[in-house]
């Protein structure tokens, strides 16, 4: 009943959808407002029917009606509440759902918002937020059925379908298989929401410039009206991407944050348009350049959102076969295609008119250098992008070489892997210029800036670096990579800093402020642009943290018995003992005690243990960790005799300064949240923007 | 440091005196090679089953037989391109966590440079024209041009609305 209830709130949201996006092309081009108007109505009632949609899968999760097969696949007896409820985007079909819901949401949000200084663009804004919903929903309503029961004949074979096939009854299981124990964690709880949210954000940017693209309305209007829409998003992607980092170094046992896997990088590659995209639009806004590239990057990121979601939705990246059994893959394929297309032709449709209406002055001003960053966001990109999809093609292309043997050392079909060593050492240096461009950038100013100018910004802030260098060379600092990469830290942090020390005393002086009062009043007045210094700060905060892991990480592995020591630099441990001992909730837990010891002296005990979830038959290894702001010491328990007074084998892993990662992505949060925060009263702001444009029109 | 050589020797000098003076062996100390050679090996390989998990850390129990594997092939005597050539044999080219440079590959280390150098080259120009107006002074260049049948056909149709 309910599944059919949630099924039926799925097709008419369909209907609705393809009907208001016909209705908002029809009003457009008949220019009746009645039928916009119909559209954004249409838009209007999505949401809510999504959400019945929602409640009625969670309402089956929750009570366990293991007969519809999603149901019985992450669920089980065992689960608690919250991790039932969250299942809701622990698998594929439910996470469709919620993808879906979510759009919704922002697409309704984004109807609701004041349209009376930019009617035109409404019925293409609509357009675009219910075409990408109805494509989810095709998905959803023929492809990945949520609502999918099971069925049993009286000979007693299984099928699956959404309505009762002919002599067959309806079959519910007494338990169900559970969630993979790896997304049991609260990381991985929070982190695809936030990462779906900035997803789903940045279409409504893009909805906007395809607006601005099909109306001819190419002034920067679009750019100021998606601005917070943009940092949202963004805020949420780069949440989603710190709590996957999270969570792979809490859960996935291998002592590190970011392996380069496809799926992260499928959602790093948007987060990387759409940064270079909020540099990049402000050189638009300042200078009126730009426009093309502008348009160029909206459109790599909406279609980057969608392409992420295919990666990790169409198995393509298992193989090639995979991609092939499943009708997901072809469809998310046609419709990047189509949608890529479809936008680049209206840009090119427009490319006169979105002439530049100024033009590059000096090659040391501010938008030279976000010019530069959008060469190196470019470079990172095109890297990432050729790891995960080369080997999809090398196994695709396999049937090349078959075909032609002259060709078959050539073609070989064999899939191969891009490791984290391949990504690294051609990216590094991009992200060290990226680095030394976040530090020198705000010392720049738009349109006019000199070597000598830029010097006398530096020099202070250059001499604080130095000092900075020399300290961790007498530490002990060797590695030249390590040097650069703290020297680097150390110039864009005191710059930063020093940027802030200047603009507060000059604010302090000139309104009598005290200094504290002063900069809550600077950053107030300018977020967007202290919020990003801020942003800036945390990104070296980050760089601090993922230099150390990266450069000075330590492991070592080995078996050991009872009372006895294993050594890892200046660490030791020592292997007190170990329990086995089965738990409620269908776990099998194998937890060892042992003391940490550095130098000698006894810090405490870590019990790392290894969890054996009995209905997915799945092991999950969970570190035993020492964290301080200095370092982790990171221990897992790999084997371990079933005699419980011999030995077991760690693997211990040392991971100086990796704190400093996560502090860096609070204090970047913080930051974004500043650069977001929405203004006190919106229309103020319009009014005064109205001003200037009539200002500048009677000019 | 002195601890860590301390201990070596003692280890050494234990494992000299296990082999000289045979008696019921206590737990053994550490198995030759050690895990940390085996790991050093292991973390350049990719597991040929788990999708993208290097073979140091993979917890299944298939990789920590090809870790055993590693560790037979050690003692053997192989040397650590002897044991990545042979699950190169075994699995293919996946087993390596870079692409080896031949065939198709060549592509895989070529695009990045010449994506750079293009880049290089739009900034170049994009900041040489910044003295003269009349030339457009971005990175447009960095869209190709709809030569493209197809997105000339679908301009027409939006074009008629």
């Amino acid at each position: 009943m309910v599944a059919n209830i949630g099924y039926g709130a799925l097709l008419i949201t369909f209907l609705i959808s393809i009907y208001g996006a016909v209705a908002a092309v029809y009003g457009a081009r008949r220019n009746s407002s009645t039928w916009v108007d119909s559209a954004r109505n249409a838009t209007l009632l999505t949401f809510p029917l999504l959400t019945i949609s929602s409640l009625s899968i969670i309402y089956l999760l929750v009570s366990g009606s293991y007969s519809v097969e999603y149901v019985s696949s992450v669920t089980s007896n065992s689960m608690p509440l919250y991790l039932r409820v969250t299942a809701l985007w622990g698998g594929q079909a439910g996470s469709l759902v919620f993808w879906s819901w979510l759009m919704s949401a922002f697409a309704s949000a984004v109807t609701l918002r004041k349209w009376n200084r930019d009617r035109e663009f409404l019925p293409w804004v609509i357009l675009v937020s219910l075409v990408t919903l109805a494509f989810f929903l095709i998905l959803i309503i023929f492809v990945e059925n949520p609502f999918v029961r099971i069925w049993i004949t009286p000979m007693g074979s299984v099928s699956t379908a959404m309505f009762q096939p002919a002599g067959t009854s309806l079959f519910t299981p007494t338990d169900g298989q559970g969630l993979n124990p790896l997304l049991r964690h609260p990381g991985m709880i929070i982190h695809p929401p936030m990462l779906y949210l900035g997803f789903v954000s940045f279409v409504i940017p893009f909805a906007f410039a395809f607006a601005a693209l099909v109306t001819g309305r190419t002034d920067d209007r679009w750019i100021r009206v998606t601005r917070r829409w943009t940092l949202v998003a963004w805020l949420f992607l780069s949440l989603g991407l710190l709590l996957g980092g999270r969570w792979a170094y809490d859960v996935l046992g291998w002592g590190g944050y970011w392996g380069w896997d496809p799926v992260e990088i499928a959602a790093f590659m948007p987060w990387l348009t759409g940064t270079a995209f909020l540099h990049s639009v402000m050189i638009q806004e300042k200078r009126g350049l730009l426009k093309h590239w502008n348009m160029v990057l909206v459109i790599l990121t909406y279609d980057l959102v969608i392409f992420g979601t295919f990666l990790t939705r169409s198995g393509v990246l298992s193989s090639v076969h995979a991609f092939a059994q499943s009708a997901i893959g072809p469809l998310f394929f046609g419709f990047i295609a189509l949608t890529f297309a479809v936008s680049l032709g209206l840009l090119v449709r427009r490319w006169k008119e979105l002439k530049s209406t100024g033009y590059m002055t000096s090659v040391f001003s501010r938008e030279a250098f976000f010019l530069a960053n959008n060469w190196l966001f470019m470079i990172i990109l095109v890297v990432c992008f050729l790891g995960v999809t080369f080997p999809v093609l090398t196994e695709a292309l396999g049937f090349v070489g078959q075909r032609i043997p002259a060709l078959a050392d050539v073609f070989t079909g064999q899939k191969v892997t891009f490791g984290p060593e391949w990504y690294e050492r051609i990216t590094a240096p991009f992200f060290a210029g990226l680095l030394f461009l976040m530090g020198i950038a705000p010392l720049s100013a738009w349109k006019h800036s000199t070597l000598k100018t830029l010097g006398r910004g530096a020099w202070k802030p250059f001499i604080a670096s130095l000092l900075v260098l020399v300290i961790v060379f007498f530490i002990g600092v060797r590695h030249w990579a390590a040097l650069l990469g703290f020297w680097l830290a150390a110039l864009t942090a005191s710059i930063t800093l020093f940027e802030f020390w200047r603009a507060t005393r000059a604010r302090s002086h000139a309104h009598g402020e005290n200094l504290l009062l002063a900069l809550w009043n600077l950053a107030g007045r300018n977020r967007r642009r202290y919020g990003g210094y801020v942003i800036h700060l945390g990104v070296v905060l980050m760089a601090i943290g993922i230099i150390g892991i990266e450069v000075f990480q330590k492991q070592t592995q080995g078996t050991i018995a009872q009372g006895e020591q294993l050594a890892l630099g200046d660490y030791s441990i020592r292997y007190d003992s170990l329990a086995v001992f089965d738990t409620d909730d269908g776990r099998n837990v194998a937890r060892a005690v042992i003391s940490v010891y550095r130098d000698g002296k006894y810090l405490g005990e870590l019990y790392p243990r290894r969890d054996y979830y009995y209905e997915s038959q799945q092991p999950m290894t969970i570190a035993g960790v020492r964290s301080t702001m200095e370092d982790d010491f990171y221990v897992l328990l790999v084997d371990w005799e079933p005699v419980s007074t011999a030995g077991a084998t760690f693997r211990v892993y040392h991971n100086p300064l990796v704190n400093w990662l996560w502090l860096g992505g609070f204090v970047f949060i913080l930051g974004t949240m500043v650069a977001a925060w929405p203004d006190k009263d919106p229309e103020l702001v319009v009014e005064r923007g109205r001003q200037v444009i009539a200002a500048a029109q009677v000019n | 440091m002195r601890n860590i050589s301390a201990k070596v020797l003692l280890a050494l000098a234990l494992s000299v005196a296990a082999v000289l003076l045979p008696s019921e062996t206590v737990f053994a100390q550490q198995p030759t090679p050690s895990d940390d050679q085996v790991n050093a090996i292991a973390k350049q390989l990719y597991c040929p089953v788990c999708e993208n998990i290097p073979l140091d850390v993979c917890p299944t129990q298939a990789c920590a037989q090809w870790r055993d594997l590693i560790r037979e092939k050690l003692a053997a005597g192989w040397n650590e391109q002897q044991i990545k050539d042979y699950f190169v044999d075994q699995y293919g080219d996946r087993v390596l966590g870079t692409p080896p440079v031949r065939g198709l590959n060549w592509l895989a280390y070529l695009i990045p440079p010449v994506a750079i150098l293009a880049g290089a080259y739009v900034l170049f120009m994009a900041l040489r024209s910044r003295q003269n107006p009349t030339e457009q002074p971005d990175s447009t260049m960095l869209v190709p041009p709809p030569a493209d049948e197809y997105v000339s056909r679908l301009e027409e149709e939006v074009k008629k609305r």
